[in-house]
């Protein structure tokens, strides 16, 4: 952030924490009131927050079927499959 | 077997050689030990061998599992050490991986500040968008992506995946809140490049 302040450095360190709702309520209480001044840091802190509600809405690979079946025989579990 | 028996049930199961036990054990962590394979080794073949090596490995020592640990966290462990193996690295059991080396990750400024999250919700639903958000994760420097994925696609929590590294939970912390800057950059390059920031 260009225009960062001492305080924008001290927000982002803390800003996980307070995004997952494990920052202390002095923390916290820090956090809102620089956001109430702090422009830039409110675009970092709503864009952090949907870049974790993207990852998070992500599909997961499976365990592929066929690697499934190799694993059960390779344990005599074939009769499982 | 039902899959709602207890993780002590399973245990118990799985030490007596039910085979009915290990194939719902795989069922139960197999997913989650490819993720982890997939990430380490970045290709299909490898990912198979470590998922593999894990399941027949876990099996044969279950005797010697004591329950310090969840299975799930034992299970990431042992491949976890298969891939560091394959990779020829260093265990995180037999270097540590304290927080004195956290230096060697980049400093996470921000310097994207485009407000880009208040964009329709039909730009966020697109495959390109998730391809590119996906490939984000794959180029997430090593150290920041193992954490990332077993604290935030797996659920982990901060406890066990300092287990399973072998780190203390005050890295595991901030190498997640790093992995999290580090997509959001990525992120804000992305959706400002078409909008012309």
């Amino acid at each position: 952030m260009s225009t960062e302040t001492h305080d924008c450095r001290h927000l982002l360190a803390d800003l996980s924490l307070y995004l997952d709702g494990e920052a202390s309520a002095t923390v916290c209480a820090e956090i809102e009131q620089h956001l109430q001044d702090c422009e830039n840091c409110r675009v970092m802190v709503d864009t952090l927050r949907k870049t974790v509600y993207l990852y998070r809405h992500l599909e997961r690979p499976s365990l592929p079927e066929h690697l499934r079946q190799q694993l059960f025989k390779k344990l005599d579990l074939s009769e499982l499959i | 077997m039902s899959d709602d028996i207890s993780e002590q049930e399973l245990l118990d199961r799985l030490r007596a050689g039910d085979k009915a036990a290990c194939a719902l054990c795989i069922d139960l962590h197999g997913a989650h030990i490819y993720r982890l394979a997939l990430s380490l080794m970045k290709n299909e073949a490898d990912a198979e061998d470590v998922v593999q090596e894990t399941f027949l490995s876990a099996f044969k020592h279950i005797g010697s599992f004591e329950g310090r640990s969840g299975l799930n966290t034992w299970l990431y462990r042992i491949a976890y050490n298969a891939a560091m193996m394959r990779l020829r690295r260093p265990s995180p059991f037999t270097l540590s991986l304290d927080d004195a080396l956290e230096p060697e990750i980049p400093a996470m400024v921000p310097d994207q500040l485009f407000e880009w999250c208040c964009l329709p919700e039909s730009e966020f639903e697109t495959n390109e968008t998730r391809s590119f958000l996906q490939a984000a994760i794959e180029q997430l420097p090593e150290k920041l992506r193992t954490v990332f994925l077993l604290r935030e696609m797996d659920g982990l929590s901060t406890q066990e995946v300092a287990e399973v590294l072998g780190i203390s939970q005050d890295a595991v912390k901030k190498r997640l809140h790093r992995s999290r800057l580090w997509l959001r950059e990525r992120l804000s390059e992305h959706f400002a490049g078409p909008m012309g920031v």
